[in-house]
């Protein structure tokens, strides 16, 4: 599904040039479970960026669904963006301002989806993460691990048939960790593709494919 | 983003942002509504003049004696040429086809006295017709008899304010007073009426034309009023006066000829000029508000660095980004203008029912010309800032790095 060829990526940082990825190939298969470990600065981040079209490579291809993606407009990247790719972060990023519903129901927004779809979408996903009564509260009033799953909800509203996070327990204790990280496993068994980017060991192991990146390369790669 | 949609999104950020979202809308507000108070007060003055000049009748035309040509300066008020314009002057142009009535006048200010007071005031010397062709109606008594212009006969019309300050409440008709040298019987009283021309009318005495050519001792008019009739081309009446005037003084036509119509359009011209130019000093207020708006929204973008980044994770394309941080001003921009035009036709509405007498009203482009300015102050004040946003490296922007 995802095919990286000799991928490239400079960054200026304090004027000097910083090589967060080297040459990078790497294919993913639909439904495969991968974890991404490796110092700060190893490229991973930007890795995530560039799977997840936040970020274009300097040099190399990168082929979603067999679909050259270098050269799409902004627009059109969006579009696969909205299409394919659900994102999940360590800090969470829910709109304070908006209720548990309403911070779910931006992706369709985005998309332009009726209020009728939407409405049954949301009301899905939230059943699917156990928040259902929380639906109206803000996430001021929910604890780490629900805010976790709101976010969790939001990537997956969409059906996109892959989901990046990015250290998605790194805000949570143990229990809510472990929840969150059964929920993430439980959409990987239906069959979306998990793409996990950490540093806490005991969360790589549990992958099935392990990736880990030096100085922009990666170093090692492993499938149980 | 449906447009829907944005705005209801927009709508949930403003509200919020209570306090932010106050003050901006207070700051266009303002703007909007000092436009069309500002541009209400140049409208009003317009009218105003207008409205002078149309309760004289626009079929006045006005002659002085005296004409400058090479100077190019004023016409003079107060006759500086060697030949006077005379009373047979101004019956030959009565009598011209084309003129329905004329009113010679003498001026010149005479003190007047009855009993122990005393005031001096402008004295016009005239004649019956002067009461018609100034639109002047009395309050009491009647006018200069029909003979005034032949005969000097002892009588006057006073202002209303001059007959209240030299009789008080009591009734003037019949009582004689004293102007200059000689004795007046009061015939008639004004009515109450404003200024008209800058001549005060309240404070006046009027006197038949040959006692005032006895009272100053001069041939001399001091202006000829002559009403035209409505069907005549007034470039034609002119012509004619021109004619008279040189057939009877020598070749020379030295007399400036006013007309009403090229009065007021003059007058017009000039208000409306300055009401724009007070309706651009006005939106300088509401590019104020812009900068403000701009201000506040890099502001916004900077806090909601990490929003941003979401929106953009989220399928958002910059574009999207952008729309949504326009949509935001213009929203802004457009609830302000609303309240803006609602608070300023306040203001004016009231400051119409305190002073009924000044026709205050904004003219019909000024709340077009504030909307627009508005809008587009915020439409161009929102760009730098939506541009940035879109522009955001939304990775970076959710990890709270800086750029």
């Amino acid at each position: 599904m995802i095919e990286l060829q000799q991928l490239d990526k400079t960054y200026l940082l304090g004027g000097k040039p910083l090589h967060a990825l080297d040459q990078v190939d790497l294919s993913i298969e639909a439904g495969e479970y991968i974890a991404i470990t490796g110092p700060s600065g190893s490229g991973k981040s930007t890795l995530l960026n560039m799977v997840g079209l936040l970020d274009r490579p300097d040099q190399g291809r990168y082929l979603l669904n067999g679909q050259a993606t270098e050269q799409l407009t902004e627009e059109q990247r969006a579009a696969l963006r909205r299409a394919h790719i659900g994102f999940i972060f360590q800090a969470f990023h829910l709109i304070p301002r908006l209720s548990c519903y309403e911070n779910i129901e931006l992706p369709l927004l985005l998309a332009e989806r009726s209020r009728a779809e939407r409405r049954q979408r949301v009301d899905r996903v939230l059943a699917q993460v156990g928040l259902a009564k929380q639906a109206g509260q803000r996430p001021n009033q929910l604890s780490g691990g629900q805010m976790q799953r709101v976010a969790i909800a939001r990537a997956i509203v969409l059906q996109p048939a892959l989901l990046l996070a990015d250290e998605p327990t790194g805000n949570l204790d143990q229990k809510s960790g472990r929840e969150v990280i059964e929920l993430l496993e439980a959409l990987n068994r239906d069959g979306m593709t998990l793409l996990l980017v950490t540093h806490d060991p005991t969360l790589s192991d549990r992958a099935r494919r392990r990736l880990q990146m030096v100085d922009g390369r990666i170093v090692s790669d492993t499938t149980l | 983003m449906k447009l829907v949609d944005q705005l209801h999104f927009n709508l949930q950020l403003l509200r919020r942002h209570r306090l932010r979202t106050g003050l901006l809308l207070l700051s266009i507000t303002v703007g909007v509504a000092s436009v069309i108070m500002l541009t209400s007060l140049g409208e009003g003055a317009r009218r105003y003049v207008e409205q002078e000049f149309s309760s004289l009748g626009n079929q006045l035309l006005i002659v002085l004696p005296g004409r400058t040509e090479t100077t190019g300066g004023a016409p003079p008020i107060y006759g500086t040429t060697p030949r006077d314009l005379t009373i047979a002057d101004a019956e030959a142009l009565g009598q011209l086809p084309g003129i329905s009535r004329f009113a010679p006048i003498i001026a010149g200010t005479g003190r007047v006295s009855y009993r122990s007071f005393a005031r001096d005031v402008i004295t016009i010397g005239t004649n019956a017709d002067f009461f018609p062709v100034r639109r002047l109606s009395l309050s009491l008594g009647q006018g200069l008899p029909a003979d005034a212009a032949s005969l000097a006969a002892p009588v006057c019309v006073l202002g209303a304010r001059l007959k209240r300050e030299l009789f008080g409440n009591a009734n003037p008709i019949n009582q004689w007073l004293r102007i200059g040298d000689y004795r007046y019987r009061v015939v008639g009283v004004l009515a109450e009426r404003g200024e008209s021309l800058g001549l005060d009318m309240r404070d006046m005495a009027i006197i038949p034309l040959r006692s005032a050519e006895a009272l100053f001792n001069s041939p001399g008019l001091f202006r000829v009023l002559l009403e035209m009739k409505p069907q005549v081309s007034q470039e034609l009446i002119k012509d004619r006066v021109r004619q008279t005037i040189r057939r009877r003084h020598e070749g020379e036509d030295d007399v400036t000829l006013i007309s009403q119509d090229s009065v007021l359009s003059a007058f017009n011209e000039i208000l409306t000029t300055l009401t724009a130019a007070v309706a651009a000093i006005a939106s300088i207020s509401l590019i104020v508000a812009g900068v403000l708006i701009m201000n506040i929204s890099l502001i916004s973008v900077s806090q909601r660095r990490a929003e941003i980044g979401l929106l953009k994770a989220l399928g958002a394309s910059g574009a999207a980004v952008r729309q949504l941080f326009i949509g935001e001003a213009l929203m802004l921009a457009a609830v302000g203008t609303l309240i803006g035009i609602a608070v300023g036709e306040a203001v004016v509405a009231l400051a119409l029912r305190l002073f009924p007498d000044f026709p205050l009203a904004a003219p019909w482009w000024a709340e077009l010309a504030a909307a627009l300015i508005a809008i587009g102050c915020g439409l161009l004040f929102s760009w730098y800032p939506a541009n940035k946003a879109a522009g955001l490296d939304p990775v970076r922007a959710m990890r709270g790095e800086p750029r």
